[in-house]
């Protein structure tokens, strides 16, 4: 899983790091395919190459490590909000099928049967990067019909909601789960099944998903991780 | 004016049941003790504020001292929820919390406002997320010049704005590095300020990345060696990350973190 969404980030990219998944994924791909990759954690860190996985946003080996070290104001207006940022990397707790994500609430806001996180940097990631890409483990719990609070916007209702609101970004442009790889839809917007993970079938995958998903009329099957890739996150997770 | 004042003064003349606090810090330079002298002084009715609500807030809320809470992230980072929050909010335990819940963009934005002595920030934010449904403080705005819809949230101006830096000078003047948080503007938006430190130094080195903050933009300055354990202050400490797994269990039992809290009240914590 970890591998699959490291090989989402191109190289050069300029990428706005979530903590946990996406922060093991980033830290993959600039040690692989991708040495030119710029990672920015909102703790104001920007350029970070941590010798190991950090164990919070604000761990010290991210400013130790950054090119520039800058206050969580500036890093949300003069760097994400003005549209430097090319990609956000974002995990969620639910998700529907058109990647809006929901990391605040189960249950009616005012008498949460669970209590989430909040926001942290999620909203505005989702809707000023120019794509994001999402991880978060495959259940039914997870990939849900119906959120009980919409967080961050992905797709919103689907084709053309986006640009109606006036988000600049262009949103989800894949969610990589334990089980496969989900992309929009080009036209729909909605999360088609593009490609399952070794040893994965498709039924694995609807199974696990709230919804009636959508299947692509051919369906890759993730190439395995290279001895490489998984040497390099075997090390990481050992220093860390 | 940096007055060295003990922790425990400085929190007495300055924090008063009912009052809007904050207690800033970004993983990094979180004033744990001066929340825990908080706690040690039974204040109550507090509205707290903080982008990240982490141990402190949990402790905070756990101990009673909290009736409402502005947030934009509440977690214990890389372990989990924060269940004293959680069992306040859930279930009312120990007494209701109301919550007032936003973004980080959204709430360095009201920071920055506060700073500024703005009424309200301007951000490109919230669109299509239920967060405005929920939280009043968060309106639509239009730019006077190009008609372009935004988003406004109104000025964060506490009380009281405790931080927690490496060094002060003699005089009283403030610096801290590493990661900076929002911390210049939380001390900047507040009537008044609580600088606890490491240490006092004759002369400040120059620093990349340093934020000095100047003495009579302060008011009160407490040596506290130590003072954000678990958290850490650059080149002074690292984080205790095995206190924050360790607090897990601690949160979520109501009797582990009344045994937890007595300690604190005693003084040894």
């Amino acid at each position: 899983m970890a591998v699959a969404a490291a090989r989402e980030l191109t190289d050069g990219a300029v990428c706005f790091v979530g903590i946990g998944l996406p922060s093991t994924a980033a830290n993959v791909a600039w040690r692989m395919h991708a040495p030119s990759a710029v990672l920015i954690y909102e703790s104001g860190c920007i350029g970070s190459r941590p010798d190991r996985l950090p164990a919070s946003i604000g761990d010290g080996v991210l400013s130790e490590s950054a090119v520039a070290n800058v206050g969580v104001v500036e890093i949300f207006s003069y760097w994400l909000q003005a549209g430097r940022i090319d990609v956000g990397f974002l995990g969620a707790a639910q998700i529907d099928r058109f990647a809006n994500i929901n990391t605040t609430v189960i249950g009616a806001y005012d008498r949460p049967s669970v209590r989430l996180p909040g926001a942290g940097g999620a909203p505005e990631i989702a809707a000023n990067c120019g794509e994001v890409i999402i991880t978060l483990r495959h259940s039914r719990r997870a990939f849900v019909e119906e959120l009980d609070f919409v967080t961050s916007l992905g797709h919103g209702t689907g084709n053309g909601c986006r640009e109606q609101m006036g988000l600049r970004g262009r949103g989800p442009s894949a969610v990589i789960s334990d089980l496969c790889v989900l992309r929009p839809d080009p036209v729909t917007k909605e999360l088609t099944l593009t490609s399952v993970h070794p040893g994965v079938s498709i039924d694995d995958v609807r199974d696990a998903t709230g919804w009636d998903l959508q299947v692509a009329d051919e369906v890759e099957v993730t190439p395995v991780p290279s001895s490489d890739e998984l040497t390099v996150l075997r090390d990481l997770k050992a220093a860390s | 004016m940096g007055e060295f004042l003990s922790l425990q003064e400085a929190v007495s003349r300055y924090v008063e049941d009912g009052q809007t606090i904050a207690l800033e810090g970004f993983t990094h330079l979180i004033p744990f003790a001066a929340g825990h002298e908080v706690i040690r002084q039974g204040r109550r009715d507090l509205t707290v504020v903080r982008m990240t609500p982490d141990l402190v807030y949990d402790q905070l809320i756990g101990a009673g001292c909290v009736r409402k809470l502005i947030f934009g992230w509440g977690g214990n980072p890389g372990v989990g929820s924060l269940h004293r929050m959680r069992d306040a909010v859930e279930n009312q335990y120990p007494c209701p919390v109301e919550v007032e819940e936003h973004s980080h963009a959204g709430l360095a934005e009201r920071w920055r406002a506060g700073a500024a002595g703005l009424p309200f920030g301007v951000l490109r934010g919230y669109v299509g997320t239920s967060l405005a449904d929920h939280t009043k403080t968060i309106a639509a705005v239009s730019c006077p010049f190009t008609g372009e819809e935004l988003t406004a949230v109104p000025a964060i101006n506490p009380d009281v704005g405790v931080i927690h830096a490496q060094q002060a000078d003699r005089d009283g003047n403030v610096m801290y590095w590493g990661i900076t948080g929002v911390q210049k503007e939380c001390v900047l938006a507040s009537r008044h300020s609580i600088v606890t430190v490491e240490e006092v130094v004759d002369e400040f080195a120059v620093r990349t990345g340093g934020v000095v903050l100047p003495a009579w933009a302060v008011d009160a300055v407490a040596v506290v060696p130590g003072g954000a354990h678990p958290s850490y202050a650059h080149d002074y400490s690292d984080r205790d990350n095995a206190f924050y797994a360790a607090w897990d269990p601690i949160a979520r039992s109501r009797d582990a973190f009344a045994d937890w809290l007595a300690g604190v009240t005693e003084g040894i914590a």
